[in-house]
């Protein structure tokens, strides 16, 4: 694929990232993403293969910490913000297709 | 009309903390001071997306009366301090700039608000943001743009431009802001304020709203470089709930400012970063950082020349890392447990799927969506090793550059950003010149070093703030203070007091901007 995307494909990645487009936001949106993904395009090729990558400034690996209980919010505290509850728990839509 | 502006709001924190230790004012007395100045002039500014006038009252009189007692919680105890929204604050909401996040009451505090908390400082209020900390402008702000103090109809930087705009404006002597490629420093470069981003690591991110987790820093925003290590010391340190927390302690960076303050940079060796600099650059942002140069070899110090060509890339290496990192964070927002819920028009029963995607339609602004959709090309398959896997080997090269150019200088240095502040709305819908802002700032993110930006004067061209940036390498946060405060120091002997002395008095509340 070119470094220029399609209103198609800014449909899929809206689809991808779970997130309705209008069609005018399609037509706002493509171009300007196109002229992005165009600009930072030219990295490719920048580093060699014997170059290893960097995930994360620091060399930190496996930070545990004790396996023990620690305070942590209430019920209350935790439904706090919800959209909607239920019994202690968060309300949420149904998560099944109605051929599921 | 002017608002009137009281000499007590344009005193330093390390100031304010004398004056309270002696009993010559009372926190009580200074919260107040700050409030009515919000209450005065942020009509203008719309620095404050909320403003807790009876909890930092409260704060204030507690504080007070440990004072009286003898036991103050700390140094800074009873100076009021802004917080940027993306900061989580118990009991206070927390928006991020965001509709999706409209009227959200975080149950807990973020450690460094915790650390504010126990410390003393009364909390004034949330500062204005770009939508989760997403622009170099504020303009990206869901509630509208916050106005920059030195000309109401520009830009205050961003994405912290909230936090910038209310210590420029004299609303509080300190703030909080956070700093994932400039958002930090490149506010204060064009408010004529003073801001630090630590070392990757040296203060807690637990409870700072994530955008690129990888690249996020949380650091003080003040009107001087001896307050932006008061404060800085005051928020760092190792916290278990931080995963990403440094354990060793940081040498100590109010004495490091004490010591620059004397002006003294002999021994001192300043690199100039070449790529930062030149065609491009505004002509007297470029001329005010040769002055603020030529000033610290007076001092003493020796200035070279550094290359650092891998420098070229970052920026399109962090327009790859961090919407990456944006698009998997900001996943968090699916309408389920907090925040809003918007059901899709005319469905029946809509999905949890179909849930999500209208409450995040409505919830997220065009820059957030912009920055997720990239992200998410970005980490596809087939496009994975070509943009995200590139970009994180550059950002190898880019610590390399660093670590080479520490091995002959103490200091990196550079303009903060490439221009002074833009007339409102010139960018906000152009994305590549928005993120252009962030060229001279960006680096230090990516290779987790610490930079500050201090104030260098007024560009002859506009009369606008410029910024001085000073990079030092991981851990050694001390230098960018003794560096800054040498600076500083020199700088406000030549213009004969702050540079916000100069800035134009505020309209009064009601007066249009």
């Amino acid at each position: 694929m070119p470094d220029s995307l399609s209103r198609d494909e800014v449909a899929h990645l809206a689809d991808l990232a779970r997130i309705d487009l209008t069609d005018a936001e399609l037509d706002h949106l493509a171009p300007q993403l196109s002229v992005i993904l165009d600009s930072v395009a030219s990295i490719r090729g920048v580093a060699g293969d014997d170059v290893p990558p960097t995930s994360h400034a620091l060399p930190l690996t496996n930070v545990f910490r004790d396996d023990v209980v620690r305070p942590s919010l209430t019920p209350a505290e935790a439904l706090s913000g919800a959209p909607e509850e239920d019994q202690q728990r968060f309300s949420v839509p149904r998560i099944l297709g109605d051929e599921q | 009309m002017s608002a009137h502006l009281p000499e007590v709001l344009t005193r330093s924190a390390a100031d304010l903390a004398d004056d309270l230790a002696s009993g010559a004012t009372t926190s009580v007395a200074l919260t107040r001071a700050s409030l009515d100045r919000i209450a005065a002039v942020d009509g203008a500014v719309h620095a404050f997306l909320h403003v807790d006038a009876e909890g930092a009252l409260a704060q204030a009189a507690a504080a007070d009366e440990r004072r009286a007692a003898g036991q103050p919680a700390s140094a800074l105890d009873g100076v009021p301090i802004a917080v940027k929204d993306v900061l989580a604050t118990r009991g206070l909401p927390t928006t991020c700039g965001s509709k999706i996040l409209e009227g959200w009451v975080p149950p807990y505090d973020a450690t460094v608000v915790a650390k504010l908390r126990e410390a003393g400082l009364p909390i004034l209020g949330k500062t204005n943001m770009d939508e989760f900390a997403m622009g170099s402008s504020t303009e990206h702000s869901a509630y509208g743009p916050t106005h920059n103090p030195w000309d109401l109809t520009r830009i205050p930087g961003g994405s912290g431009g909230g936090s910038a705009a209310a210590v420029a404006a004299f609303e509080a002597p300190l703030a909080l802001g956070t700093d994932t490629g400039g958002s930090i420093r490149q506010p204060g470069a064009v408010t004529g304020t003073v801001g630090t981003k630590p070392t990757y690591g040296g203060v807690s991110r637990y409870g700072l709203v994530a955008m690129a987790n990888s690249l996020d820093q949380v650091g003080p925003v003040t009107r001087t470089v001896l307050d932006a290590a008061l404060l800085h010391e005051l928020i760092g340190g190792h916290d278990p709930l931080d995963s990403t927390s440094i354990a060793q302690p940081l040498p100590g960076l109010v004495d490091a400012a004490r010591q620059g303050a004397t002006g003294d940079m002999s021994g001192v060796r300043i690199g100039v970063i070449t790529e930062l600099g030149g065609d491009g650059w505004q002509a007297g942002v470029q001329e005010r950082f040769r002055e603020s140069l030529d000033l610290l070899v007076g001092a003493g110090a020796d200035v070279v020349e550094v290359s650092c060509p891998s420098f070229v890339h970052a920026l399109a290496t962090y327009y790859l890392v961090m919407p990456a990192e944006a698009s998997s964070n900001l996943a968090k927002f699916d309408a389920m447990r907090y925040g809003l819920r918007v059901l899709p028009e005319g469905v029946a029963s809509p999905s949890a799927e179909e849930v999500m995607k209208a409450t995040r339609a409505a919830g997220f602004g065009d820059e957030v969506k912009r920055r997720i959709m990239i992200g998410t090309y970005a980490l596809s398959s087939g496009y994975y090793d070509a943009y995200y896997g590139q970009a994180q080997k550059v950002r190898t090269l880019i610590s390399r550059d660093f670590a080479a150019a520490f091995e002959s200088v103490d200091v990196l240095v550079s303009p903060t950003a490439p221009t002074t502040a833009f007339p409102i709305g010139e960018k906000v819908d152009d994305p590549l010149a928005m993120y252009l802002n962030d060229l001279a700032t960006i680096p230090a993110n990516l290779a987790g070093v610490p930079g500050i930006s201090v104030p260098s004067g007024l560009a002859s061209e506009d009369g606008l703030p410029a910024g001085f940036q000073i990079l030092a390498p991981a851990l050694a946060d001390d230098r960018c203070y003794r560096v800054g405060a040498a600076l500083e120091s020199l700088l406000v002997e030549q213009w004969g007091g702050p540079l916000l002395a100069q800035a134009p008095a505020l309209p009064s509340e009601g007066a249009s901007a």
